[in-house]
C-alpha cells in the first residue's frame, strides 16, 4: 500500500520540533476558538492568513488543521455546560449534553463527547490518508468540465440542497460569486465590476468578505440583540469518567456518528450540521432507552459529536484532492493554501507530496494532543467563559481589523470590511446562511475559469459539457439538487449555518 | 383575500427584491461595456450576464415570496448599541485615513466596542486597547516584519 509509506515519510516529517508545535499551537487556538461564542475555525483561520503570511507553508497548514479539528472538538464543552453551542456543529450536542450536565453527569457528557471526537477523527483521518490517493488517481483525469460539473455540484449543495430556505442560500451563493466578478479576469486580463477603482483591480480578498461577514457581522448582530447576558457555566461536579454503562452505550453511536459524518463531510454536500442531525435521529431510534431522549441520553452526545469531527476530517478529502472547498472553514483554508501559490488538487499530492503527508501525518498527532487538551484540562477551558463579553468582541474586533490591516493596509479595504460587516449583519438577521458567499467567492472565479477553458477547447461548442459522459452526470446531478428542495419543501428541514 | 394578502407584503423581502435588481443592473451595465476579445467561446462578461440573470431571477423568486404568508420573524434590535460599533469602526477607519496610527484606531475600536456590548468604564477599556494595540503593533512590526501603518504615536516610540 502506497498510502502507508507515504503516511510513514509524512510522520517523519511531523514529529519535527517546528511542526509539532505549530500543530500544539493549532490544536491549543482551536479549541479555545471553539469554546468561545461569537468566534468560530473559519474566522480565526482567516484572520491568521496574514500573520502566517511569511511563515513556513506546510507549518502554517499544519497549524490551520489543528484550528479546524480543534474547534470541532472546544464546541462541545460549551454546548454542555452553557447550552449555548461555540459551533453551529455542536447544536445537537447541546440538546442531551445540557440535560446531562443539568442532571450532574455534565463530567461523563464531556468525556464521551471527547473520547467520541477522538475516535472519530482518528477513523476519519485513516479514511482520509487511504481515500485521498484513490481519488487523487480518479482526479487526474478530469477536464476542465468535469471540474465545472464538481463546482455546480458544489454550488447547488452548499447553498440550495441543505439550507434552511433554498432562495436564501441562492442569494447568499450569488452573492458570493457577484464578488468574485471583482477584478481583472484570469483569461483576459479585463476589469470586472472595478467602478474605476484601482483598488479593487486584484479583486476582493477572501480574508476581507470572511472576516467581515463573521466577526463583523456577529458582533453587530449580538450586540444588537442583547444576546451577551452572561450565563454561568454548570459546575461539573463528581467524577468526569464514565461509568461501565456509559462506555456500553457510547461505543457504538461513536462508530455510527463517524460511519455518517466522513461520508458526507467527504462528498461536496457540505458542512458538519447535516451529518450531526441525522447521527442523533438514528441514535434515537436504536437506543435501547429512547425515553432517556430529551433529558439526557448519553448516546444523543457520543454519536453527533462522532459525527461533526468525522466530517470535518472527510471535509478535507474534496478539498486536498480536488481543491474543492464545502464549508467556510475549509473555503478558508483553501484561501490559506492559496496564498503560498500552492493549488490543491490532484497535482498537490504530486508536487507537494511531502506538504500533503505531513500534514495528514499531523491530524494524527493533532487528535491525540485534542484528547489529553479537553479531557482532563476541560476546566481551564470553561474558564475562558469567564472573560466579559465586551472585552471578548472588542478583542475580536481590534484582531479581525489587525488581520484585514496587514494584508491590505488602505482605507478602501477597510470600508470593504464594514460593508460586508453590515451585510453579514442583515444576512443573520434575516437569516441568510453566510457560508455560501464565502464558498461562492472562492469557486466563481475558479468555475469560471473551467467553464470557459472548456469551451476553448471545444472551440467554442457548448455540447462539450454533454459529450462527456462524466460532466453530464455531475451535471445532471447538480440539476436535481437545485430542483429537488422546491419540489419537496419539508426535506429542507436541515438547517445549514456556517461552521 | 387576495387583497388582504396584497396589503401586507413581506417588506423586507421586497427591499432585498429591489437590491437585487439594482444589483442586476449594475453588473448588466459594466458587463455591457467590455470589448469582446475572445476569439473563441466565451467573453470574460459571459460570467458578468449569467450573475446578473441569476440576481434577476433571485429578485423574482424574492417578489414572489413576500406575497407568501410565512414571513420571516424579525426580532427587535438595539440601535443605539449598533451605533456604539458603528462608532468604534468609524474610530477606526478614521484614524488609519487621517494618518493616525494603528494603536490609536485600536484604541478607540475596542473601547466603542465594549461601550457597544454594556461596559461603562470608559477609561480602562481605552487603556485596555491601547495596550492590545500597542503589543499587536510590536509584534507585527517587530517579530513579523509585517508593516502596519504608523502614525505620529507609532513613530514617536519607536
Amino acid at each position: 500500500m502506497d498510502a502507508i509509506n507515504f503516511l510513514i515519510h509524512g510522520f517523519a516529517l511531523a514529529i519535527q520540533p517546528s511542526n509539532l508545535i505549530f500543530a500544539a499551537i493549532g490544536v491549543f487556538i482551536g479549541t479555545a476558538v471553539g469554546v468561545l461564542p461569537g468566534i468560530g475555525p473559519a474566522l480565526t483561520v482567516a484572520l491568521l492568513l496574514p500573520v502566517t503570511f511569511k511563515l513556513d507553508p506546510g507549518g502554517s497548514l499544519i497549524m490551520f488543521a489543528g484550528i479546524y479539528y480543534g474547534g470541532m472538538y472546544g464546541g462541545s464543552t460549551t454546548a454542555i455546560l452553557l447550552n449555548t453551542p461555540g459551533e453551529s456543529a455542536a447544536v445537537v450536542t447541546a440538546l442531551e449534553g445540557n440535560k446531562m450536565a443539568r442532571a450532574g453527569r455534565g463530567g461523563p457528557a464531556l468525556a464521551t463527547a471527547a473520547i467520541g471526537s477522538f475516535v472519530a477523527t482518528l477513523i476519519a483521518t485513516v479514511g482520509l490518508a487511504f481515500v485521498a490517493p484513490f481519488l487523487v488517481k480518479v482526479a487526474v483525469k478530469f477536464a476542465p468540465w468535469d471540474y465545472f460539473g464538481l463546482m455546480l455540484i458544489a454550488f447547488v449543495t452548499v447553498s440550495a440542497t441543505f439550507g434552511s430556505s433554498p432562495l436564501r442560500g441562492l442569494t447568499s451563493l450569488a452573492f458570493g460569486l457577484w464578488l468574485g466578478l471583482m477584478g481583472l479576469d484570469q483569461l483576459t486580463g479585463q476589469a470586472r465590476l472595478t467602478f474605476g477603482v484601482p483598488q479593487l483591480l486584484d479583486g476582493v480578498e477572501v480574508t476581507t468578505l470572511a472576516v467581515g461577514l463573521f466577526a463583523i457581522g456577529e458582533a453587530l448582530y449580538v450586540a444588537g440583540r442583547h444576546l451577551f447576558k452572561p450565563e454561568k457555566p454548570i459546575p461539573v461536579k463528581g467524577s468526569i469518567w464514565m461509568t461501565k454503562e456509559d462506555w456500553s452505550r457510547s461505543w457504538k453511536p461513536w462508530l455510527r456518528g463517524t460511519a455518517v459524518g466522513f461520508p458526507i463531510g467527504a462528498l461536496p454536500a457540505g458542512g458538519a450540521e447535516i451529518p450531526t442531525f441525522l447521527s442523533y435521529t438514528m441514535e434515537r431510534k436504536l437506543s435501547r432507552k429512547p425515553e432517556e431522549f430529551g433529558s439526557g441520553a448519553i448516546e444523543g452526545v457520543a454519536g453527533p459529536e462522532a459525527a461533526n469531527n468525522a466530517s470535518a476530517a472527510g471535509t478535507l478529502v474534496p478539498l486536498l484532492t480536488l481543491g474543492l472547498p464545502t464549508s467556510a472553514t475549509a473555503a478558508v483554508m483553501l484561501a490559506g493554501f492559496q496564498q503560498y501559490n500552492i493549488q490543491p488538487g490532484p497535482l498537490l499530492f504530486a508536487q507537494h507530496a511531502d506538504l500533503v503527508w505531513g500534514l495528514v501525518a499531523s491530524l494524527f498527532i493533532a487528535n491525540v494532543m485534542l484528547l489529553v487538551l479537553n479531557l482532563p484540562l476541560v476546566g481551564l477551558w470553561v474558564r475562558l467563559l469567564a472573560i466579559p463579553l465586551p472585552w471578548l468582541y472588542g478583542g475580536i474586533l481590534v484582531f479581525a481589523a489587525m488581520g484585514t490591516i496587514a494584508a491590505n493596509p488602505s482605507v478602501v479595504e477597510l470600508l470593504l470590511l464594514v460593508g460586508f460587516g453590515i451585510v453579514g449583519f442583515l444576512m443573520r438577521r434575516y437569516d441568510y446562511p453566510v457560508a455560501p458567499a464565502v464558498v461562492g467567492l472562492i469557486l466563481g472565479p475558479l468555475a469560471d475559469n473551467a467553464l470557459r477553458r472548456s469551451l476553448q477547447m471545444s472551440l467554442g461548442d457548448p455540447m462539450v459539457f454533454l459529450k462527456h459522459p462524466s460532466s453530464a452526470i455531475m451535471i445532471a446531478i447538480a440539476t436535481i439538487a437545485l430542483i429537488l428542495p422546491f419540489l419537496f419543501k419539508g426535506l429542507a428541514k436541515f438547517r445549514q449555518d456556517e461552521d | 383575500m387576495f387583497e388582504k394578502i396584497m396589503k401586507a407584503p413581506n417588506r423586507p423581502a421586497l427591499v432585498i427584491a429591489l437590491a437585487l435588481f439594482a444589483m442586476a443592473a449594475v453588473t448588466y451595465w459594466d458587463a455591457s461595456r467590455m470589448a469582446a476579445r475572445a476569439t473563441y467561446g466565451m467573453n470574460a462578461s459571459a460570467a458578468s450576464y449569467f450573475v446578473c440573470l441569476f440576481f434577476a431571477v433571485l429578485g423574482l423568486g424574492h417578489v414572489v415570496s413576500a406575497f407568501q404568508a410565512a414571513s420571516i420573524e424579525v426580532e427587535d434590535i438595539d440601535m443605539k448599541a449598533i451605533g456604539w460599533v458603528g462608532l468604534a469602526l468609524a474610530g477606526l477607519i478614521g484614524s488609519i485615513w487621517l494618518g493616525a496610527g494603528f494603536i490609536l484606531g485600536s484604541t478607540l475600536l475596542f473601547a466603542f466596542t465594549a461601550r457597544a456590548f454594556g461596559r461603562r468604564a470608559f477609561l480602562v477599556d481605552l487603556v485596555i486597547g491601547a495596550l492590545m494595540g500597542l503589543v499587536i503593533f510590536l509584534l507585527f512590526n517587530k517579530l513579523l516584519s509585517l508593516a502596519l501603518p504608523q502614525g505620529p504615536l507609532e513613530r514617536v516610540l519607536f
